[in-house]
């Protein structure tokens, strides 16, 4: 598994406990969208997942993350500092 | 750029669509007009539409011709009818007139703002202070101006809409910690640069729930990373501290916190906001903070009652243990009727009683209206975790008999809507 799918299968960990509609998680699967997380939700899975990969997500990053995938992808890069 | 020469020569009336269908801007709250709808088609009457046709008192006012008591006003301290803080703002309006038509850094300084920011450096023993004309734009200026591009503010997930609207207004990087969480702070500076500019921002009192923040912790966290450190007090002034400072006093951080900024609107009993701090550079805020600078300042009678009320605020001792006592006792009162409150002891003048959903909420709020008993409602996304409640606030002028008929109003609503079993 690369690093990108560890991840994925990371951030679809933290989801779960949120994901009261059991969605089917995919890269383009939406937060608001899909999920219809409120920004309370949104508020306490953006706390899990930057506890879980030791990260910070700001609110500003946040505002333009919409989908799983772009939230991977920003993963990545925070862990991945060019 | 809107000199009419610039137009391009190329556009022409011809040019335009025919019958372009202008996109409704208001649709996007549709769900919203909806579900008020439907909650007014149940027959309750608007929380978000009262009107007060008399004000009697801090306590008392006329709604629908009905005597009310009012317990959701943030009137802390009583002073809104105060016959001093009444006399210095008539004084005011007939010497200086109905209003200054200007801003702080033109012709909007008159000499009792001077006057109400002398009140605010004695009251808190700060160097500098500086008046703006609501506290909302005390914090949308002061996070704003302070923070630029390439900094940090970090902020607890319950902060009022002031703190979180500064921080959009300006280009600083925004970080959240969980509410009222000192190990979660600590993480989240440990995670930021080490040379970046930081700013922590910490309210005294939450006002959904009435809970304090844990301040000395907070703030040594804050120190240890290095951080700046911004305190609001609009729900702590007036009763909290030896000089009812607020919460950072009684927590004996005054000495560490940077930045305090407050509000007229509650405790002091009129209008406008402020920022007090020891920092020596502090005076350049009033050149470069926009919502100070673009905007006209308070009215001269305004500023009059704020400086006559703060002064008044200083030996307050009695009403403050009056204040303390009625929130104790109304907290302990409606634990005893079997409601669920938001702290487990009285922790400030708000106390707030949960509900489980907005039906039962509207349901409550009418029958402590139609008991002459009139409270906030609170719901999301105002709210914490999504919570529905009603808010209550206490005043300093809040008779035991005043209390006692809260409860009574209580104890029948809670009765009448289901939320408290049969007695």
């Amino acid at each position: 598994m690369t690093s990108r799918q560890e991840t994925f299968k990371k951030v679809a960990e933290q989801i779960e406990p949120f994901n009261k509609k059991q969605v089917a998680l995919t890269e383009a699967t939406s937060f608001a969208g899909d999920l219809e997380w409120d920004s309370l939700t949104v508020m306490d899975f953006v706390a899990a997942v930057e506890d879980e990969f030791d990260i910070l997500i700001t609110m500003n990053m946040q505002a333009e993350i919409e989908t799983i995938g772009q939230l991977v992808d920003t993963i990545e890069t925070l862990r991945n500092p060019a | 750029m809107t000199d009419a020469s610039q137009t391009p020569d190329a556009v022409a009336l011809t040019d335009v669509l025919p019958n372009p269908t202008p996109r409704d801007l208001l649709s996007k709250f549709d769900g919203l007009i909806a579900e008020r709808q439907a909650l007014l088609d149940t027959g309750v009457r608007d929380p978000f539409a009262i009107v007060m046709e008399e004000v009697l008192s801090p306590t008392l006012a006329i709604i629908q011709g009905r005597e009310t008591i009012l317990l959701g006003t943030y009137n802390y301290m009583g002073m809104t009818f105060d016959p001093d803080v009444v006399a210095a703002g008539k004084a005011a309006l007939d010497r200086f007139g109905a209003g200054t038509t200007g801003s702080r850094v033109l012709n909007g300084t008159y000499q009792g703002h001077r006057e109400c920011e002398d009140a605010l450096r004695e009251f808190y023993d700060m160097k500098s202070a500086i008046v703006f004309s609501t506290g909302y734009q005390a914090n949308l200026g002061v996070i704003s101006t302070l923070c630029a591009k390439g900094d940090y503010i970090i902020l607890d997930a319950d902060s009022h809409a002031s703190i979180y609207d500064g921080c959009w207004l300006g280009n600083a990087e925004i970080v959240r910690f969980r509410h009222n969480s000192v190990a979660d702070l600590d993480k989240r500076l440990g995670r930021l640069p080490v040379e970046a500019g930081k700013l922590v921002v910490l309210e005294g009192v939450y006002s959904m729930l009435g809970d304090i923040a844990p301040l000395k912790e907070m703030v040594a966290v804050a120190k240890k990373h290095g951080a700046m450190i911004l305190c609001d007090e609009a729900h702590g002034m007036g009763f909290f501290g030896e000089h009812g400072r607020g919460v950072f006093e009684e927590a004996g951080v005054a000495d560490d916190i940077d930045f305090v900024v407050g509000t007229f609107s509650k405790s002091v009993g009129t209008v406008g906001g402020f920022c007090v701090s020891n920092h020596p550079k502090f005076e350049v805020m009033r050149l470069v903070t926009r919502p100070y600078v673009f905007t006209a300042s308070l009215p001269p009678s305004v500023v009059a009652t704020a400086a006559a009320s703060i002064r008044k605020l200083m030996h307050a001792g009695p009403k403050r243990e009056h204040l303390w006592k009625n929130s104790r006792r109304l907290h302990q009162g409606l634990r005893d009727l079997g409601y669920t409150l938001g702290t487990p002891t009285a922790q400030s003048a708000i106390i707030a009683v949960m509900l489980p959903d907005q039906a039962i909420t509207v349901a409550m709020w009418q029958g402590l209206l139609e008991r002459g008993l009139y409270v906030n409602m609170a719901r999301p996304p105002a709210t914490p975790a999504g919570t529905f409640l009603l808010r209550c606030s206490l005043c300093a002028e809040h008779t035991d008999e005043q209390v006692d008929r809260i409860l009574e109003a209580f104890a029948a609503a809670g009765q009448a809507t289901g939320v408290l079993g049969q007695p």
